[in-house]
This record gives structure tokens, C-alpha cells and sequence, in this order.
């Protein structure tokens, strides 16, 4: 246990040393006042007008960027280490593979964390001083939504350490991750939507729901619009409407989504040769 | 108390493509320092990776202070083990002392121990300064220091001289020293043959994954039979000839110049067999002529240089 703190403080102190916190919280901060005061300008409004509508659109712009921002903050994480030749001299320390490991997420996740809670709390503070709303609905509707966003950047932090962990060099990492994002983020609902349409309704409604289950960024979209009611459901997300979309079920897929990359890449750490 | 700290039985490591380490047994014992021998590719590093648990053995077992280092919790004994990699390299944007901080923490050792060790390695001015602007033997040495963090009972060491200068290497010399009456066990690989010899209690020479000897240095040299080189001055050939009786044949001169040749002083230099050593210096130390004698025994570079040439002889 001491030793993962050890790794994870860190890895932490990297993130805040070479500004990735930093630069995290300072674009979090950006969008969430960016939705909040200008997301209703097409409709001709200019300030704060509805938290439904902000979170929202912050999600739709979240499930975009956090799995991008997490990808490249991890990435980097084995491989780096591996090209450097500082993994090799770590693996002949007192310390576990699956130490090492949960070392780096704790630290990494922290960062994630904190540049959410930094980032999407300071301006629902800010929200909550210079406009006229109920400042709990604000408070609650944010917090739940810093956690969520917190929950997809390490799903896709340890979704980074298997692409880290399976090759050798880090422009591969760095294509890989590329590769990742695009099919998560924008390939999977064009896909599942051409399904849909191409089976002409042949496919069982009770189970479409667990098909989104299989991408995190549309668990996440889910659980944002559920959690917050919002009733402007779009897209590929109204056939969640259905069934399994107990906010509990997917919480539970989302840690699940983070609990099964981890053991992937641990279990991809354990075999791992370093010969050269 | 097991006086073995490491064990190989019939180790063998083989990838795809090529055969890194053919069947090969040996033991360090607590104490002993023994000198690793090869060329680049010969099987080195392997054998170091297989060792520290790095490498799974593809046969055979391995065992390093008594337990199989790729057991489960095998990670729990390598506080006592102390490790330089070939090239050592930091993390380039931490500082020396940050990188052995983190580093001590990981082996369960306290801030302090780290920064004697900085001392220790003459590191402390540039202690604070990132890694990145550290030359080749600055790194070298923070390497040395992480490796003897927490007094290791086995050290295992690649090339550790490597950019180091001559001060720093005989420092470095007097650690493992210390060490090593500590009961440390240490294996040691490096390509600077004259220095290491005295430090090393064992030298195993391989090639292309192949054990060529293993041994104390007496013994290699004994089992080579390699000739000692003799250099007399003040006698002339024909002297040495004569008292020697017909032991040096003629293509174990190496010198000669006969008396009148020139003004200055004779020197003449000879290759014999090893067990004409005490004949020579009984038979020439009693010329009157005689102003110096000189016997060089084998080198640990001659030695190495046989062990190969016959290796690939016989695979020829």
C-alpha cells in the first residue's frame, strides 16, 4: 500500500512539475464558463440561462475532450519509462507489478481529479456568485457531474496503460491512443447507428442498451442526462430510453470499465520481458 | 544460513530467433565477487536480466538469495538487491536527489541514507541540478548510488566503470570491497579487463551464450598454460641462451640483441612456460651482468583472449 503512494505521489508531482494539471484545469474552467454564458447565444440570449442546457452541452464537449486529454496524459506512462530504461530498473526494486501499476493510476487519476474538481467547481462557484439561481441545484448538478467526468478520464487512463503496455515505442503509443479515441469517441454510435437503421428494428430493444454499454463515453452521456433529467435527449442515446439505464447499473459499468483495462494491463505488465 | 546467493541450474534462454544462453549452471556464494567476461551479445546482460528476475528462464531454475525471482512475492526481497543497468538512465527532468529519493523510498529507505550516499559518490554539488544536464560519469555514479542503497547482499553490476574517472573508479572499487566482507555477493561485468582483476575472486568468460571457463583466476591461468613473458637487462642472447639450456626455442624471443650491437644497455625479451618461471629466476638472477629482471604473468586480457580464440577454434 505504501509503496502505490510512493508511486502515485510521483506520478502527481510530474502532472503539477509539467503543467498537465495546470493546463487541464485552465481548459475545463474555459468550457464550463465558455457553455454556461455563451451556450444559449444561438438563441439570441448572451449570459447564464439554464443549468440543464449548460451540463449538457458540457458533456457533449466533455466526452469529446476528457477521453483525448486522458489518453495523452497516460500514454506516455509505460512506454515512456521503458524507452528512458527506467522501467527496467524499476522492476528489479522491492515492488510489484500490479503496485507499480495502481501506483501510476492513483497518481495520474489525482490529476484528472483534481483538474475536474478545479476545474468545473470554480466556475459553478463563479456561477453561483454573479448569476441568480438556486445555488444547491448548481452545487449538487456539478458535483455530480465533476465525479462522472473524473469517472471517464480514468476509464480512459487505464485504457492508455494497456495501449503502453502492448508496444515498444512511443510514437506507437501515441498513434495508438489516436486510434483509440477516434473509435470510441466518433466511430462507435456512427456504427451502432447504422446497425440500427440497417436491421430495420430486427434487433431486440432490451438489448440496445447494453450495446452502449460497451462504449464509456456513451455510459458517461447517459449517466449525465439521467442523473441531471435533462429532457433533451439526442442522438443515438434516445434507444437507452429503455430499460438498463438504472443510474446505479451504469455507475457500476463505469468502474468496470476502469477495473477491467487495469487487470488487462497488469496481467499484459506480469508477462512482460524486458530484453533490451 | 545459506552461503549460496545465487544458483543457476541449467539456465537456458532462447527468443524466437536466437539462442541468448545455451544450458548453463554456476553459484556465487555470499562474499564472493565474480567477474562477468564476454563480448557484446555474448550473453551478459541476460544472464544479469535472468538473475534479477527480469527474464524468465526458458529451462532450468534460478535462484537469487534463496528464492525464485519471478516467484509471486519475489518483489519483497529485492530490498536487498542492488542493480546498474547497462547505460543507466533517471528520470532527465527530476534532479539527482529527487531520483534518489524516490528511489530509496521504493527500497523502504529513509531520505537521509540517500544523501550520505550522494556524498558518498561525490554527487552532492550537483545534486540538485536535473538529470539532463548530468554528464556520462555523473550518471554513472547515481547510478552506483541507487545500486549500493540499503547495503545490498547481492549486487549486480554492468559495466560500472563505464565514464567514470580514475579517482571515482577506485572509490567505487573500495565500496564493493566493503561490501563484499560485508557478505555481499557481487557479480560484476565489465569490458576494462586490467582494473577489475584484483577485485574479482571468480571470472566466468562467455560467448555466444556459452560458458568458456569458470574458475578462480589461478586456476584459469593454470588450466590455460599460458607463457610468462620475461625481460632481462644486461644480458645478451647468447647469455640468457646458455644459461638457460635450450628452454626457449626460437619463436619465443620477443627481443634480442646481442653483446656489441650497441653502447647501451641489452634487452631481451622472452615468452616461456609457466613452469620455468623459478628455473629462470634461479638461472639469470645470479649473473653478475643482470640489471633488471622483469616476469609478466598472463593478464586477465591474455586469459580472455585464449578462453575465445579456443572456443572458436573448436567450432571450427
Amino acid at each position: 500500500m505504501n509503496k502505490i503512494l510512493i508511486v502515485a505521489q510521483k506520478e502527481f508531482r510530474d502532472g503539477l512539475r509539467n503543467r498537465w494539471t495546470g493546463a487541464i484545469t485552465i481548459i475545463f474552467i474555459l468550457m464550463s464558463l465558455g457553455l454556461a454564458y455563451f451556450g444559449s447565444a444561438t438563441a439570441g440570449v448572451l449570459g447564464f440561462s439554464s443549468l440543464e442546457s449548460t451540463l449538457v452541452s458540457l458533456a457533449s464537449l466533455c466526452v469529446m475532450l476528457i477521453p483525448l486529454i486522458s489518453l495523452m496524459l497516460a500514454y506516455n506512462c509505460f512506454v515512456g519509462e521503458l524507452e528512458q530504461g527506467t522501467l527496467l530498473l524499476l522492476m528489479t526494486y522491492p515492488l510489484s507489478n500490479a503496485q507499480l501499476l495502481l501506483g501510476k493510476f492513483v497518481g495520474q487519476a489525482a490529476i484528472i481529479t483534481l483538474a475536474s474538481v478545479l476545474g468545473f467547481g470554480l466556475p459553478a462557484i463563479i456561477i453561483c456568485i454573479v448569476s441568480d439561481v438556486d445555488v444547491v441545484n448548481v452545487l449538487t448538478a456539478f458535483s455530480q457531474f465533476i465525479i462522472l467526468a473524473s469517472l471517464l478520464g480514468w476509464v480512459f487512463i487505464a485504457i492508455a496503460y494497456i495501449i503502453s503496455l502492448s508496444v515498444t515505442e512511443k510514437s506507437k503509443a501515441a498513434g495508438l491512443s489516436l486510434i483509440v479515441w477516434f473509435l470510441f469517441v466518433l466511430v462507435f454510435d456512427l456504427v451502432l447507428m447504422a446497425i440500427l437503421v440497417a436491421s430495420e428494428g430486427n434487433i431486440s430493444e432490451t438489448v440496445v442498451p447494453f450495446l452502449l454499454w460497451i462504449n464509456p463515453t456513451d455510459v458517461f452521456r447517459i449517466l449525465v442526462y439521467s442523473i441531471i433529467a435533462a429532457e433533451n435527449y439526442s442522438g443515438v442515446l434516445q434507444i437507452a430510453e429503455h430499460g438498463a439505464d438504472g443510474t446505479v447499473y451504469l455507475l457500476l459499468v463505469m468502474l468496470l470499465w476502469v477495473v477491467l483495462p487495469l487487470l488487462c494491463a497488469c496481467w499484459i505488465l506480469n508477462k512482460k520481458e524486458l530484453s533490451e | 544460513m545459506n552461503n549460496i546467493a545465487v544458483e543457476l541450474k541449467e539456465v537456458c534462454k532462447y527468443y524466437p530467433n536466437v539462442n541468448a544462453l545455451h544450458p548453463l549452471s554456476m553459484s556465487v556464494k555470499s562474499g564472493e565477487v565474480l567477474g562477468l567476461f564476454g563480448h557484446n551479445g555474448a550473453g551478459k546482460s541476460t544472464l544479469m536480466k535472468l538473475i534479477l528476475g527480469i527474464l524468465k528462464p526458458s529451462t532450468g531454475s534460478v535462484s537469487a538469495l534463496g528464492h525464485c525471482p519471478r516467484a509471486n512475492q519475489a518483489h519483497n526481497y529485492r530490498t536487498q538487491f542492488g542493480y546498474l543497468p547497462e547505460n543507466v538512465s533517471f528520470y532527465e527532468h527530476l534532479s539527482g536527489r529527487e531520483v534518489l529519493h524516490y528511489l530509496a523510498k521504493l527500497k523502504g529507505h529513509n531520505k537521509a541514507q540517500a544523501d550520505k550516499l550522494l556524498e558518498e559518490v561525490n554527487l552532492a554539488p550537483a545534486a540538485d541540478r536535473a538529470v539532463k544536464t548530468y554528464s556520462k560519469g555523473m550518471r554513472q555514479r547515481l547510478g552506483l548510488a541507487q545500486a549500493f542503497l540499503g547495503e545490498p547482499k547481492l549486487l549486480i553490476l554492468d559495466e560500472p566503470t563505464v565514464g567514470l574517472d580514475p579517482v571515482a573508479t577506485q572509490d567505487f572499487y573500495l565500496t564493493v570491497d566493503r561490501l563484499k566482507s560485508g557478505g555481499c555477493a557481487v557479480i560484476l561485468c565489465s569490458h576494462v579487463l586490467p582494473g577489475v582483476e584484483h577485485h574479482i575472486d571468480r571470472a566466468m568468460i562467455l560467448s555466444k551464450g556459452r560458458k568458456l571457463a569458470l574458475g578462480p583466476l589461478a586456476e584459469l591461468r593454470e588450466a590455460a598454460n599460458l607463457p610468462i613473458e620475461v625481460s632481462v637487462s644486461g644480458l645478451s642472447r647468447a647469455d640468457i641462451e646458455s644459461k638457460m639450456k635450450g628452454v626457449i626455442s626460437e619463436p619465443d624471443w620477443l627481443q634480442s640483441s646481442t653483446q656489441g650491437s650497441s653502447e647501451g644497455t641489452l634487452h631481451n625479451r622472452f615468452n616461456t612456460a609457466a613452469e620455468n618461471k623459478l628455473n629462470v629466476l634461479r638461472n639469470l638472477a645470479a649473473e653478475e651482468n643482470l640489471q633488471d629482471l622483469h616476469i609478466k604473468l598472463p593478464s586477465l586480457e591474455d586469459l580472455y583472449r585464449y578462453y575465445l580464440s579456443d572456443f572458436n577454434r573448436s567450432a571450427v
